[in-house]
């Protein structure tokens, strides 16, 4: 993990958060961007073909949905949080409140507590209007590994 | 003499075989089997799906995606007649790090259907059905009312998740 944990380091200081996103390579095949804004990040998922769930609507497929939310939240917890370790989930809980249209969608998170061992994180994405999430997630991640205590 | 019906009745697994999903084909997950509110898919392990380019660990999100396809591909095949589906809500633990180049089995069972909900657990594991990588419960609304605007009303068709 030592060079990963290195480069989230050196991308925290040259304030490089695209890196760190590109650097693991399913986020890239995504294309997933982040940006900051006011202290927090914002995460994008860009239109595309490849991830429609659902042809009829259309829609673009649940479970990239949580896989973009689950995403948000670890990078969320690296950028503003104090973890020197990429954070493993545990558990996430996803909730669809809406069909999610093939169009950019964007995502934020915010921790609800940072504990010593455990992190709990929310997320929630939207496309048109950010006061209409079409879906949020509840995730807890292990942030301290049990193997140096 | 009657005459022959006009089309065969319907069957939930062939709907659900026969009705591709963009996203589930493009990762390269192949269906093992369906029917009877149950199901089985694989995905096979590929580099540009890795979370952790360290230790070659697929994404926890894939594992989200190959859960939720296989609940609503369990969950079509327990409906008597073709209606569309949504998630509504997914919970994933996840129990160990899938291992690095071996393919991902998720298995899902529709335990309940109600008129408007199905109810499933679902399990991902790769060479042993026991040893598992994630455990995971979902629940999934029929008649497709969630977040469908009007326009996409004359849609009628059986929809993936």
């Amino acid at each position: 993990m030592s060079a990963f944990v290195d480069l989230i380091a050196e991308a925290k200081a040259s304030g490089d958060i695209q890196g760190l996103i590109d650097a693991i390579p399913y986020h890239a095949y995504l294309g997933i961007r982040a940006r900051e804004e006011n202290g927090a990040l914002i995460a994008t998922l860009p239109e595309n073909e490849k991830i429609i769930g659902n042809p009829v609507l259309p829609a673009i497929h649940g479970g990239v949905i949580g896989a973009f939310l689950e995403t948000t939240a670890i990078f969320h917890l690296l950028w503003t949080g104090q973890t020197v370790h990429v954070p493993k989930t545990i558990t996430i809980t996803v909730d669809y409140m809406r069909s999610a249209g093939v169009r950019d969608t964007y995502a934020k998170a915010q921790i609800t507590k940072l504990g010593s061992r455990v992190a709990n994180v929310r997320a929630h994405a939207w496309q048109d209007d950010p006061e209409r999430p079409i879906a949020a997630v509840n995730a807890n991640f292990l942030i301290q590994p049990a193997d140096n205590g | 003499m009657a005459d022959p019906p006009r089309e065969p009745p319907y069957n939930p697994t062939t709907a659900a075989f026969s009705s591709p999903i963009p996203h589930v084909a493009e990762l390269g997950i192949e269906l093992v089997e369906a029917g009877g509110g149950r199901g089985l898919m694989r995905l096979p392990w590929r580099e540009n799906l890795v979370g952790n380019p360290e230790t070659g660990v697929l994404h926890g999100g894939v594992v989200t995606t190959l859960i939720d396809s296989i609940c609503g591909l369990a969950c079509l095949t327990a409906l008597e007649k073709p209606q569309p589906i949504v998630t509504l809500d997914l919970r994933i633990d996840y129990v160990r790090p899938a291992t690095p180049k071996l393919d991902i089995f998720a298995a899902a069972d529709a335990y309940k259907v109600t008129r408007q909900v199905v109810f499933l657990r679902a399990t991902a594991y790769q060479e042993d059905p026991d040893d598992l990588v994630a455990a995971a419960v979902g629940t999934f609304m029929l008649s497709g009312r969630l977040g469908i605007r009007p326009t996409n009303e004359g849609a009628t068709s059986e929809g993936g998740s």
